[in-house]
């Protein structure tokens, strides 16, 4: 999939503000350990701007350890990681000024159960980008009706459906137009019927040229709307290929096994 | 029994005991407040990511809740009012009512810091984290996600303690304070043959004061909880 016809309409930017002729996102050695257990082996992972990366592999594999590890939700053992060229800060202001440019939608959507849906979309814009009110309504407005959810603005999440919800949420982190999106794990927590309208939503993201890392287990997504395919089993990238390749024409045993079972039937 | 009516009526005129109980309604409303703001503070140092910070808030609450109020409030007058001779105002009945209410804020913020912490425990680790991810840095994400919805989760341990603090007020008096145990030891005193009324009109007098708190609480719970 190509993206070199991006950007041209009211999209975020994508990639807007990089740097050029370097990655976006690069994971040089990284590891970390939860007690004894090694979940990120010696990950080395570029994503340049403007590509879709989508991690895939077998449960407790590491995937969502390495996603949360990008915005630095899990802090990493050793090794480094660069965001837009700069190491990720340790704590404290520089690190919540670079997540501002990371956007993360969640399994579990994690919209602030006590504000509105617009207020959900509005806040990070207006206590963090120290947008106006009336813009950071105009802008919420424009990205809820993008997703489809413009009616529902003045509802508490509780009232929406899981689909809505993350909806909602990939609105709420599109508002603070970020460099990368983080997508972990976004429609595992969905009901069958609601999975599509938020992968349809990710597609067109993907589509306008957004740079997006996607931990996911939905395997005909992943066809669709990857550059490439990033296979992790125990803690390691195992295998790394085009969409194409990789589903086709797995290299290593662990994913050829990981495919049997996921597209057997 | 009628001899014994008049004469507890003849109490009554003889002793302001509205006005004493008026004494430990202030008394429990300024304390709320200054507890409240402490504990919050105490709250968000238990919960801040630096570990020193944390120390201290766990170090406050470990020391005074396990402190009785009456060493804190003796320590305020005879330690710092007598010994240091700091005072707040030239006032001699406003100062011992001030040195109350500080120690009476003092004492139960580690209660209400306790509270809190129970609340922040029914947010849902994700609320942080989404914060986290929007850029938003520890005190924001306290102030606009964690706390609003911590006090919600934290209103019946909250009320818990406003009714601890409404009844501590009585120990006041032992920071000089007139208030209505003060006057019931007076009233026992001088008119013991009115004694089981005394006992009576005081509990009953604190029983009508602190339901209404108990009632608020239960409502405010069931109407202020967070949908999820």
């Amino acid at each position: 999939m190509s993206h070199s016809t991006a950007s041209t309409d009211t999209d975020p930017g994508a990639g807007a503000g990089t740097r050029t002729g370097e990655p976006l996102v690069r994971l040089s050695h990284v590891d970390k350990h939860f007690g004894d257990l090694h979940v990120l082996k010696d990950i080395n992972l570029e994503v340049s701007a403007g590509e879709v990366v989508i991690v895939i592999g077998p449960s407790g594999s590491g995937k969502s350890t390495l996603c949360r590890a990008i915005n630095r939700l899990e802090a990493i053992d050793s090794g480094e990681i660069t965001v837009d060229g700069k190491v990720l800060p340790k704590e404290g202001r520089a690190l919540a000024k670079l997540r501002a440019d990371v956007g993360m939608v969640f399994q579990s959507f994690n919209l602030f159960a006590h504000k509105s849906v617009l207020q959900n979309v509005t806040l990070g814009p207006m206590r963090v980008r120290g947008a106006s009110k009336k813009k950071a309504e105009e802008r919420a407005m424009e990205l809820l009706n993008r997703v489809g959810v413009g009616n529902q603005a003045h509802k508490l999440p509780a009232q929406l459906s899981g689909g809505q919800q993350q909806r909602v949420a990939i609105a709420r982190a599109l508002a603070m137009d970020p460099k990368v999106m983080l997508f972990d794990e976004p429609t595992s927590a969905l009901d069958p019927e609601m999975i599509n309208e938020v992968l349809d939503t990710m597609v067109s993201l993907a589509k306008a040229g957004m740079t997006m890392v996607v931990v996911t287990h939905e395997m005909g997504f992943a066809r669709r709307a990857a550059d490439r395919v990033v296979f992790m089993a125990d803690g390691a990238i195992v295998e790394e290929s085009t969409p194409e390749e990789f589903f086709t024409n797995p290299r290593s045993d662990r994913a050829k096994d990981f495919l049997g079972k996921v597209l057997g039937h | 029994m009628s001899e014994y009516l008049s004469d507890y009526a003849s109490l009554l005129s003889q002793y302001d005991v509205l006005g004493a109980f008026w004494v430990n309604i202030q008394l429990t409303f300024w304390a709320a407040i200054g507890s409240m703001v402490l504990g919050s503070v105490l709250a968000l140092m238990r919960i801040s990511p630096p570990a020193s910070m944390r120390a201290v808030g766990a170090a406050y609450v470990t020391l005074i809740r396990n402190t009785p109020l009456t060493i804190i409030l003796v320590f305020l007058v005879l330690g710092v009012w007598s010994q240091l001779t700091i005072s707040f105002t030239d006032d001699f009945n406003q100062n011992f009512f001030i040195y109350a209410v500080i120690g009476l804020s003092i004492y139960h913020a580690a209660f209400v810091c306790e509270a809190i912490r129970s609340g922040v425990n029914t947010v849902p680790a994700g609320q942080a984290e989404a914060a986290r991810a929007i850029g938003l840095s520890f005190l924001p994400a306290a102030r606009l996600i964690i706390f609003p919805q911590a006090l919600r989760g934290a209103i019946t341990p909250l009320g818990n303690t406003l009714i601890a603090l409404t009844k501590n007020t009585t120990v006041a008096a032992a920071a000089s304070v007139t208030e209505i145990s003060a006057l019931m030891k007076t009233m026992i005193e001088f008119r013991p043959d009115v004694i089981i009324a005394v006992f009576l009109t005081v509990a009953l007098g604190f029983v009508i004061i602190v339901i209404p708190v108990g009632l608020l609480t239960t409502w405010l719970s069931q109407k202020l909880a967070v949908k999820r």
